[in-house]
């Protein structure tokens, strides 16, 4: 079989840098879609126990030692970085790995940037450690993350091209301002 | 406009799609009358006050909501999910 070679949706859009405002690829390695099947709530937050994680509850990510997981919607939750063998018969399990792209943005101003995308209140006291959310970028639907450092953005990979402009955008607008 | 979806708490109108009229969550079973069926898809109230209508949380979550508002004063009264009417 032909060895091909993966090749990021970012590649060649990002590192963008204004000030002190950096946006990097930051596309988890895997994404699974995780639904537990009728009446398996429970035991699908068993299987994630060993995990480190469980299921989160509505806008909120667990974070484990080797993956994450994400709130989605009702009785939907995607699985970041990790294997989803031990769900295996408990949730309709879907890989979209390749679906998706994920941007961090850090840096002084984060919240500032995305507050001209992202119509909800990014800031760390109502976003805090543990918080995501579906929510728009611009026009695209997304998912936003609290990170470590700074915040990070999940879209869907067709995307990548024009979140990174709009993202840039708002990052040399907001750095004007500041300039 | 703001809309408090029953999962994702208050967020911006942009986030949400009108899908019509409440109507459409009381389809006529099998074989009803050709005047249930006229009503269901043709017939709707256009009324001056409140109204219940469907909305899609496409933006977000993707929950199906019923939204009661007052269309006079733009008030949003209520917001429930379609399964959660439904079980009523």
């Amino acid at each position: 079989m032909a060895d091909l070679i993966a090749k990021s949706a970012l590649e060649g859009l990002v590192p963008v840098t204004h000030g002190a405002l950096v946006l990097s690829d930051a596309t988890p390695a895997a994404v699974t879609s995780v639904a537990p099947f009728r009446g398996k709530g429970r035991a699908v937050a068993e299987a994630l126990a060993p995990m480190g994680l469980t299921l989160p509850a509505p806008n909120r990510m667990e974070t484990g030692p080797v993956g994450r997981i994400v709130w989605f919607g009702p009785g939907q939750a995607l699985l970041l970085d990790a294997a989803p063998g031990p769900l295996a018969g408990l949730a309709a399990l879907t890989d979209q790995s390749d679906g998706w792209v994920g941007l961090r943005l850090a840096g002084p101003g984060t919240e500032e940037v995305l507050a001209r995308l992202v119509p909800i209140d990014l800031r760390p006291p109502a976003f805090g450690p543990g918080a995501a959310a579906r929510a728009p970028l611009g026009h695209m639907t997304g998912v936003v993350m609290r990170a470590d450092d700074g915040i990070e953005i999940l879209v869907f990979r067709s995307m990548a091209r024009t979140a990174v402009h709009e993202i840039a955008t708002a990052m040399r607008q907001i750095t004007a301002r500041e300039g | 406009m703001r809309i408090t979806c029953p999962h994702c708490g208050e967020r911006d109108r942009r986030e949400f799609y009108y899908s019509g009229a409440e109507d459409y969550l009381h389809r006529p079973g099998e074989g009803a009358e050709p005047a249930a069926w006229d009503a269901y898809l043709h017939l709707r109230d256009n009324p001056a006050g409140v109204t219940r209508d469907l909305w899609h949380h496409s933006l977000g979550c993707g929950a199906w909501l019923v939204v009661t508002r007052n269309t006079v004063t733009h008030a949003v009264l209520g917001v429930e999910t379609v399964e959660k009417e439904q079980d009523q």
